[in-house]
Parts: structure tokens; sequence; C-alpha cells
């Protein structure tokens, strides 16, 4: 596959690296040119020295034949305005950006670059994983899907102690517990396993109910929320 | 009028105090303090210093009834990107921002941005002055 990077930081260069040794046709737009020739004397001729969100170094990088397109500057401005361009002018198919500004991914999405990378929200994730007092983490969201991925600890006073995955559910939709780890073992969830303080479980969720995933484990009333 | 002007440049400056003086309400922001200091001694609008590309200093600074909005800083992507926060999350009613790159004007045309190219305006004022 085609994929371009635009900017060529540490993130940059790390994506650059992983996707060639994934046997991808690589190159990355990058306007500093010492940055560049860091770049090309490890990785070879894969760097291009422009600014990445003028129309035409796109062109010239042949943005209209790539399949992604992947924007990682540390400017949530400048990765906007190439995501825009590659999404709507050159119909790329698939476009990433990353966001540094956590408050930005809904600009983002608004503005129409709905598949981003939030990296302070992924560090808050891997630290609230980290958190004995965290009960619901969020692991993964799908494109083109409405489910979520959530990791849940159950603790004293859980809404969900002696409870079974069946007896679960939420305003807006099932909420499926798909895995439990209990102590050194884990596995695949029978419906009538009861619950216990200590059980960590991996479940799906409607997109945007942690908010009623929160309430349901703090054991309060449980209204479709928006989050 | 309640007008926001993004980048306290040469031309953000004077774009602010003309307003200031015909008596509009200004709101200017820049994320350099010592770019204010462009802007006559006389000027009774709002200073503010900070990053416009953030939702929340444009809601601390009052943007949600504002009337005219002008993104005039020296990047593009940032002028683009600060205009269509203006009017697609607050939908303030004049939103006008400078691109420089003419190619990049007219892409965000088609995104329903009203952009200024100082590069084409300015290149067709020399052309038809020299062919006068």
């Amino acid at each position: 596959m085609y994929i371009m990077i635009v900017g060529g930081g540490k993130t940059g260069y790390y994506l650059c690296r992983k996707l060639i040794a994934l046997e991808h046709e690589v190159l990355m737009v990058e306007k500093r040119l010492d940055r560049c020739d860091e770049i090309r004397e490890e990785l070879g001729s894969v760097a291009l020295c422009g600014d990445g969100s003028e129309i035409s170094v796109l062109s010239k990088a042949g943005i209209s034949r790539a399949e992604m397109l992947i924007a990682v500057t540390d400017e949530d401005e400048d990765n906007l305005a190439v995501c825009q361009i590659a999404k709507q002018k050159f119909k790329v198919p698939q476009v990433i950006a990353k966001i540094n500004n956590p408050r930005n991914e809904h600009i983002f999405a608004k503005l129409g670059i709905d598949r981003s990378v939030n990296v302070a929200e992924l560090v808050l994730e891997r630290v609230e994983l980290q958190l004995s007092s965290s009960t619901v983490v969020h692991l993964l969201s799908f494109p083109d899907s409405s489910l979520d991925i959530v990791f849940v600890r159950v603790t004293e006073g859980s809404g969900i102690l002696d409870k079974s995955p069946k007896e679960l559910s939420l305003p807006s939709g099932c909420l499926t517990c798909l895995f439990r780890i209990r102590g050194q073992g884990a596995g695949v969830l029978n419906q009538d396993t009861i619950f216990e303080v200590g059980d960590q479980l991996i479940c799906s969720i409607p997109s945007g109910s942690m908010g009623e995933v929160r309430a349901l484990l703090a054991g309060g009333q449980v209204t479709a929320s928006n989050d | 009028m309640k007008v926001f002007v993004i980048g306290c440049g040469r031309m953000g400056a004077e774009l602010a105090s003309r307003l200031d003086a015909e008596g509009h309400q200004v709101v200017i922001i820049d994320t350099d303090a010592s770019s204010f200091d462009k802007l006559p001694s006389d000027f009774k609008g709002t200073t503010l210093l900070g990053d416009a590309t953030d939702e929340e200093v444009l809601r601390k600074a009052g943007i949600a009834d504002a009337d005219g909005f002008v993104a005039i800083t020296r990047e593009d992507d940032k002028n683009a990107m600060t205009a269509q926060i203006a009017k697609e999350i607050f939908h303030i009613p004049r939103v006008l921002c400078r691109i420089y790159d003419p190619l990049r004007e007219e892409f965000y045309k088609t995104l329903g941005l009203e952009g200024l190219s100082p590069t084409s305006i300015v290149a067709n004022l020399l052309k038809e002055k020299l062919e006068q």
C-alpha cells in the first residue's frame, strides 16, 4: 500500500520505519531539510523536503495514488489542514490525524476528520489501566462500528457485584462481557457466572456510553448519557 | 459590532485599530505579548494573550455573541483552523481568513470558507499597474 506520512518528528520517523518493515511503500513529507537528511541517512530515500500542507508539495509527492495519509506533525492546525486537503481534494481513502491538544478531537470530527489519534487520551487510558481506583477504561474503538471495547474492574460496592452477565444492560444498548480475568486465570464468560470483587472484564458497549457504564458500576441510577 | 481579530501582526493590528476607531467592540488575540505593541496607545479594545486554535480560549474571550471573526496570523493552517472553529462550532455570522497560498485559498472555498489571498490580490494589482 502507498502510505504518505506528513511530519518527520519522532512519531513520523517511527511510523515510517515500522511501515517500511511491513513492506508498504512509504513517503514522508517533512519541512526541515536537516531532519529530512537524517531520515534519508537512516531509512533511505523516503523523505521529501517540503511543507505538507501545500497542495503543490502533496501533488508532487503523488498524493493522488496514496491509499492512506497520516498527519503527525506537532501542530494540530497543520494536521487538520493536511487531512482536509487529502480527504476532500485528493479523495485519499484513509486519512488519519494525530491530535496533540485533546480538546481538538471533536473539532476534527466536526470538520470531517473522524479518524484521529488523540495522544494525550491514549496515555491517560494506559495510566488509568494501572490505577486500581479506575473501574472502567476505554480500550478500543473500531472504524465504521458503533461499539467500543472497555476494561471493567469489579470493586467493593460495584453495581454489578453478585450479578451475572445476562443481568446487565444499558439504556443505550447491550453491555456484553466478552472475557474475564480472575487471579491468574482468564476465560470467556458463561452467562450465569456471578461477578466477584477483583474480577477484571473486557466488555463491549455502545459507543459513547462510558458515562452509563460508570453509573452502573457506581451502583447509581443509570440514564442514557452522551460522552 | 463585536469583532474577533486573530493575529496581531501588521495587518491584524491595522484592522483592529481601524475597527476600534469606528466604535466597534474589538477582541484581538495573539500568542506573542509584544505583538500588541503595534496597536495605537488609545486602542480601547481587548487584547488577549493565547492560542486561538484552542476553543476554550475563544469561549473565555466571549466569542459566543461575536458578529465577525477575522483570522489573520502569519500561518495559513492556523487561520483556516480558527476560522472553521468560529464558523462550524460557534456559528459566527461573518468569518474571514487570510490564506497566503492561492491554491489553498481555492480549496478552502470548496469547504465554504471565505478566504482572502493577499498573494493573488497583490499580484493582480501589480500586474494591472504594470499594464496601465
